[in-house]
C-alpha cells in the first residue's frame, strides 16, 4: 500500500495528512506515526466515532500512567456522555474531547485537532 | 469464681471438633492465655462429621481442623498421642499414659464419646470394627480389601454414614436395625420408609426389626450374625454403630458428679460439680441430656470460654434439628418428627415418583410448627426450620408449605425477629446480619464477609439474601445490579434479551435496550454474551471494537506494550517437533519464554505486527491458538495417568485431552481452567478448578466450582463414579448453565456462592433436570463444539483481519519508533526495560544485558 505521507493529494496548508477514513473502523482505534517531536513518542491513537455527522478524536497514542504507547487499542465509549477510551493496560479512561484523565486530576494526554476532507483525516497544528 | 488472669494455666483434654473449637475461641478472646492440650490421638483435631468421605476421594489432612502451626502460632502448646489417665483434683495435676504430668489452674475436659458395642457374644475379634476415627477407618479399609460383604449393626444417623463408607470401600452393604424404622430418633414410621426404599435402590440392604444375637466364627462366611428371630447373615467385616456413649470415665474416676446413664453433669457454663473444671461435647451431660451433634458441642466450647474469660455465653440446651446427605439422599430432622404431644395435627406428603416424603407436626390450633421431617427433598428445611425456632405463626394454610417450591418462597426475612438464627453453621442472628447493614455492607458480599453467614453450608442463603435485599431497600439502598451506565439490566437479563431477540450485534442491543457509546465494561461483556450464544469471529467489523486489546489482537498485552503468545497444548502432552518448533520460533522472534501454571509454553515480548508471522509457522507447524487472551475455557492440566504411573487408575491424560479438545474456545463470563487426575492422589490438583475431574475404580469423580489464585476455593464434588457420556454431559450444561447466569467477571467459586439454593440447587439443575433445561443447554454447547475454529487459523485466512495487525495506520513495521518497546536481557532472554533503564538507553537503543548496565 502506499504511504500517503509520501503520496499527499491537495494539502490544506500547514496540515499534516494522516491517513484516509477508509482506514478507520468505527469505534475501534489505529495508532499512526507523525513526525515532529512536540508528540510524545511520534505516535498519535486516531478514533473514528460514527454517527450522522461522524467524527474523528485524536489522542497522543503514549499513557502517561501505563508507560507504554497503547491508547489506540483501547475501547471507546462514554463516561456520562462525554466520550473517553479506556487504556488497555490500566483501565483509565481518558477524554476524547480534551485528554484529561477521568481517574487522576493531575494527568492528561494531548489532544490534536483534525479536518477531515474529501475522504482524508488531516492533523491541524 | 476466680477472675480471668492470663497467668491461669488451661489444660484442656480432649482435640476432637469441639475441643479445637474451645481452644480457637479461648485464644480469640484471650490472646495471651496459657493453654495446653492433650489429644489422646496421634492427629490434631480434625473433621468427623465428614469421615466417610475419606473413602470417596479425600484424603486425612482434607480433613483436619487444627493446623499445629496455627496451635504454636497462638502460644497453645500441644500433646498427642499420650492419653490422660487420671485427674487429681486436689493437686490439680493430670498424668498421662506416658507418665507425664499437667498442672492445671482451669481444666476442660471435651474427651468426647465412644462407640457403643452391643454386650453381644462374639462382638470382639478379627473383622469386627467401630467406627468414629480415622485410625478405625484404616483398620476397615485393610479388612475390606479382597473382602465381599459388609455389615453395619446400626440403622441411625451414623450408622448409615459408616454404610456409604462401606459401599465407597466396594463390599456389598448391610444394615441391621434393632428397631422397626431407620434413624428412628429423627424420623417417623412413614419417612423411615421411604428412607429405606431410596437406600435399597442405591444397592445397600436393609433389615430392620433383627436383633443381633451374638456373632459366630463358624459357618461359610468369616463372620456370621445370629439374631433373635433365628434368621442369619453372613460377612467378612462388621461395625457396631448403634450409638454412642459420653467418655466420662476420667471425670468418674476423679469423683465428678455423672449421670445415672453416663455423661459429666454440668450447668449452664459448663462447669461441672467442681467450679475449677468444665466439660464440653458429647462428654458433658445438661438438664439430663448429652447433645450428639456438632453444633450444641461448640455452643458448649463458646459457653466454657466465655465464661472462664468473664463475658459468658450461657449454653442452655440446643435444637437438635438437622440437615444432612446420607448415602446421597437429603434428609431433614425439625423438632418432633414423630408428633407425640396431645392434639398434634400432622400433614404429610407423599411423592411415590421421585420419592419424596414430607411431615409437618403443627400445633392444635395449627399456628404453630412443632416438628417436621424430610426424605429426599430438604428444600424447605430452612424455612420450616425459622417457623419452628422462632415460633412464628403458620400461614392459613400450613399444607402449602409442603408443596414442592412453595416454601422455598414462602418466608422473608423481615417476618423474623431479631434474636432468630439465619446461618446455624456460624450462629449468626438476624441482629447480627442488620447490625453489620448498619456498619456500612452494602450487599450480601459484604455481609458474608463481615459476619461470616452463609459461609458454611450455605443452606441459609436464600433466606440471606431475602433479608439483606429487604434491609437495604428498606434504608432506601435498593441493590442496584444494573451492568454500567449504558444498560438497566443485569449480565444475566443482557444474555436472555440477546438469546430471545435473536440480537447478533452490540448495536442492535445497544438501541433497543441501551443508551449512549456504551463502555469498556458493557461492550467486552456483550462481545462475550455474543461469542457464547452465536460464535462469530470476534475480529469481524461489528464484533471488533468490542473487544478487550487481548481478544482484539488475540494475544496477551504485558506492562510495555507487547504481547505474549500461548499456543494450546492439549493436556500438556506435546511432542518433541512441537517442542522444537517452540523453541524455533522463540529464537527467531527472541521471545522469552516461561513455562505457565496451565502446562503449557508462554512466549513474551511480540509487537503487535509480528504476531501474524509468528501464529503463521505456529499454525503450520500444527499448533491452535489457547486462548489464553479470552474470558474463555484455558486448559485442562492433567497428571500423567494410568498410561504410565503406577497408581493410575484411569487415562487422565486422554480424557483431559478430550475434554480440552471438547470445550476449547467457549467464551465465558471469565475464564475457564479444568484439571484430570488418574487417581485420588490429584497430582493435576483438579480440586483447585473450575471444573475437576478425579478417576476413581469406576469412572470420574467430577468437582466443581474451584478456585486457585488469589481467592482459593475447594471444589465441590458434585458426582461420584460417572461414566464417559454422563461425565460429558454434566459439564456440557454446567458450563452452559455458568454462562447463561453468572455475572460479568464472575469466577465459578463466587458464581456458586451466590447461586440462590448453592450447591443443592445446582444438583437439581444440572442432574435432576429440575428446571426442564437440560436439553437446551446440551444443545447449546453442541452448536459452540460444532462451530469451534481456531481463531488464529480463521485470521491468517482473511486480509481484512490481518489488516488490523498494522502497527501504524499511516506506515509499516515499527521497531524504532520512538517509545517503542525497549528491552534488556536478564538471565540469558530479554526483557522490558525499567523507566530507569530506559532512560540510561535514551541514545544507546542496543539490547544489552542487565550486568552491563549496572556497571
Amino acid at each position: 500500500m502506499s504511504d500517503p505521507m509520501l503520496d499527499a493529494p491537495s494539502t490544506p496548508s500547514r496540515a499534516r495528512l494522516l491517513c484516509a477514513v477508509d482506514d478507520l473502523v468505527p469505534w475501534a482505534g489505529v495508532a499512526g506515526r507523525v513526525s515532529g517531536s512536540e508528540v510524545p513518542g511520534r505516535q498519535v491513537a486516531v478514533f473514528l466515532l460514527p454517527g450522522e455527522t461522524p467524527e474523528v478524536r485524536v489522542l497522543g497514542n503514549y499513557d502517561p500512567i501505563g508507560g507504554a504507547p497503547v491508547l489506540s487499542r483501547g475501547i471507546v465509549g462514554d463516561v456520562a456522555g462525554e466520550a473517553v477510551v479506556a487504556s488497555p493496560l490500566y483501565k483509565h479512561h481518558f477524554s476524547l474531547v480534551d485528554g484529561r484523565c477521568l481517574e487522576q486530576d493531575d494527568v492528561s494526554v494531548p489532544v490534536y485537532r483534525t479536518l477531515v476532507s474529501d475522504g482524508w483525516v488531516y492533523l491541524l497544528p | 469464681m476466680q477472675q480471668w488472669s492470663n497467668d491461669m494455666n488451661i489444660l484442656v483434654i480432649g482435640n476432637g471438633m469441639v475441643g479445637h473449637h474451645f481452644v480457637m475461641r479461648l485464644t480469640e478472646q484471650a490472646p495471651q492465655a496459657r493453654v495446653t492440650v492433650l489429644g489422646a490421638e496421634p492427629h490434631a483435631a480434625y473433621d468427623r462429621v465428614h469421615l466417610s468421605e475419606l473413602f470417596a476421594g479425600r484424603r486425612p489432612e482434607d480433613l483436619m481442623l487444627a493446623d499445629p502451626s496455627a496451635y504454636a502460632d497462638r502460644g497453645v502448646v500441644a500433646h498427642f498421642g499420650d492419653p490422660a489417665v487420671a485427674i487429681d483434683r486436689r493437686r490439680r495435676r493430670v498424668t498421662t499414659a506416658s507418665g507425664a504430668a499437667f498442672a492445671y489452674d482451669k481444666l476442660v475436659l471435651a474427651t468426647g464419646s465412644y462407640p457403643f458395642v452391643p454386650p453381644i457374644e462374639g462382638a470382639e475379634g478379627p473383622g469386627r470394627f467401630v467406627y468414629r476415627t480415622i485410625e478405625d477407618l484404616d483398620d476397615i479399609r485393610a479388612a475390606a480389601a479382597g473382602a465381599g460383604t459388609g455389615v453395619v449393626v446400626g440403622g441411625g444417623l451414623l450408622g448409615l454414614e459408616c454404610a456409604n463408607a462401606l459401599k465407597h470401600l466396594g463390599l456389598e452393604t448391610h444394615v441391621v436395625e434393632f428397631a422397626p424404622g431407620l434413624m428412628g430418633a429423627q424420623l417417623d414410621q412413614d419417612g423411615s420408609e421411604v428412607l429405606r426404599g431410596r437406600i435399597e435402590a442405591l444397592g445397600v440392604q436393609v433389615h430392620t426389626s433383627r436383633a443381633t444375637e451374638r456373632i459366630d466364627e463358624a459357618g461359610e462366611s468369616p463372620l456370621t450374625l445370629a439374631f433373635a428371630d433365628g434368621s442369619a447373615l453372613g460377612a467378612d467385616v462388621v461395625v457396631f454403630s448403634a450409638g454412642i456413649r459420653p467418655q466420662d470415665s476420667l471425670a468418674r474416676d476423679a469423683g465428678l458428679e455423672c449421670g445415672p446413664r453416663g455423661g459429666i453433669v454440668v450447668d449452664e457454663h459448663c462447669r461441672s460439680s467442681d467450679p475449677d473444671v468444665h466439660a464440653i461435647g458429647e462428654c458433658a451431660l445438661y438438664d439430663g441430656r448429652i447433645f450428639g451433634l456438632v453444633a450444641p458441642g461448640y455452643r458448649m466450647a463458646e459457653a466454657a470460654a466465655g465464661h472462664l474469660t468473664g463475658s459468658p455465653a450461657p449454653f442452655t440446651g440446643a435444637d437438635m434439628s438437622t440437615k444432612l446427605k446420607l448415602l446421597g439422599v437429603d434428609v431433614g430432622a425439625i423438632g418432633d418428627g414423630h408428633g407425640r404431644g396431645e392434639g398434634v395435627l400432622a400433614y404429610t406428603f407423599q411423592d411415590p415418583v421421585r420419592r419424596v416424603y414430607k411431615r409437618l407436626n403443627v400445633s392444635g390450633d395449627g399456628r404453630r410448627l412443632l416438628g417436621a421431617v424430610l426424605v429426599g427433598d430438604c428444600a424447605s428445611y430452612d424455612t420450616l426450620l425459622q417457623y419452628y425456632q422462632n415460633a412464628l405463626a403458620l400461614p392459613e394454610a400450613p399444607e402449602s408449605l409442603l408443596i414442592p417450591g412453595s416454601a422455598d418462597v414462602g418466608l422473608s426475612g423481615d417476618a423474623l425477629p431479631d434474636a432468630a438464627t439465619i446461618c446455624s453453621c456460624h450462629n449468626v442472628s438476624k441482629g447480627a446480619i442488620v447490625g453489620a447493614i448498619d456498619g456500612g455492607c452494602m450487599s450480601i458480599a459484604d455481609v458474608k464477609a463481615a459476619t461470616a453467614a452463609s459461609t458454611g453450608c450455605g443452606g441459609c442463603a436464600p433466606l440471606l439474601k431475602s433479608l439483606v435485599d429487604g434491609e437495604l431497600e428498606a434504608r432506601g439502598l435498593e441493590a442496584d445490579r444494573s451492568l454500567c451506565e449504558h444498560f438497566d439490566y443485569t449480565r444475566q437479563e443482557l444474555f436472555h434479551l440477546c438469546q430471545v431477540e435473536e440480537l447478533r450485534t452490540y448495536d442492535e442491543l445497544l438501541r433497543r435496550h441501551g443508551r449512549g457509546y456504551g463502555c469498556d465494561i458493557c461492550k467486552p461483556t456483550a462481545a462475550s454474551i455474543l461469542a457464547s450464544l452465536w460464535n462469530e469471529h470476534v475480529l469481524d467489523d461489528p464484533h471488533r471494537g468490542l473487544q478487550d486489546t487481548n481478544d482484539r489482537f488475540l494475544a496477551n498485552m504485558q506492562k510495555d506494550g507487547t504481547y505474549s503468545v500461548v499456543p494450546r497444548v492439549p493436556a500438556g502432552e506435546i511432542t518433541p517437533d512441537k517442542l522444537l518448533v517452540l523453541g524455533r520460533v522463540a529464537k527467531k522472534y527472541d521471545l522469552y519464554t516461561k513455562i505457565t501454571g496451565g502446562q503449557r509454553i508462554d512466549l513474551f515480548g511480540a509487537r503487535v505486527d509480528q504476531l501474524p508471522s509468528i501464529w503463521r509457522e505456529l499454525v503450520e507447524a500444527g499448533f491452535e491458538t489457547g486462548h489464553a487472551y479470552g474470558k474463555a475455557v484455558r486448559t485442562v492440566k492433567s497428571c500423567v495417568g494410568s498410561t504410565w504411573c503406577r497408581y493410575g487408575v484411569q487415562d487422565s491424560v486422554g480424557k483431559a485431552i478430550a475434554l480440552e479438545n471438547r470445550y476449547k474456545g467457549l467464551r465465558s463470563p471469565h475464564k475457564l481452567k479444568f484439571a484430570v487426575s488418574g487417581c485420588a492422589r490429584e497430582c493435576a490438583e483438579a480440586q483447585s478448578k473450575d471444573i475437576g475431574v478425579i478417576a476413581t475404580e469406576h469412572g470420574w469423580n467430577l468437582y466443581v466450582c474451584g478456585n486457585g489464585g488469589m481467592r482459593p476455593r475447594h471444589a465441590d464434588l458434585f458426582a461420584t463414579d460417572l461414566d464417559d457420556q454422563t461425565l460429558i454431559r454434566y459439564i456440557d450444561r454446567l458450563l452452559m448453565f455458568y454462562v447463561r447466569t453468572a455475572d460479568r467477571l464472575q469466577r465459578t467459586s463466587v458464581w456458586l456462592e451466590n447461586l440462590d439454593g448453592g450447591l443443592d440447587y445446582l444438583h437439581a439443575v444440572i442432574i435432576d433436570d429440575s428446571l426442564g433445561i437440560a436439553a437446551e443447554l446440551e444443545s447449546r454447547m453442541a452448536a459452540v463444539v460444532g462451530t469451534y475454529r481456531c481463531e488464529w487459523r480463521a485470521t491468517l485466512e482473511d486480509p481484512e483481519r490481518l489488516k488490523q495487525f498494522r502497527p501504524f495506520v499511516n506506515g509499516a513495521a515499527g521497531a524504532g519508533t520512538d517509545d517503542g518497546p525497549v528491552f534488556v536481557r536478564e538471565r540469558g532472554q530479554k526483557r522490558p526495560a525499567t523507566r530507569d533503564e530506559r532512560e540510561r538507553l535514551r541514545n544507546d537503543p542496543r539490547l544489552v544485558d542487565v550486568t552491563e548496565l549496572s556497571s
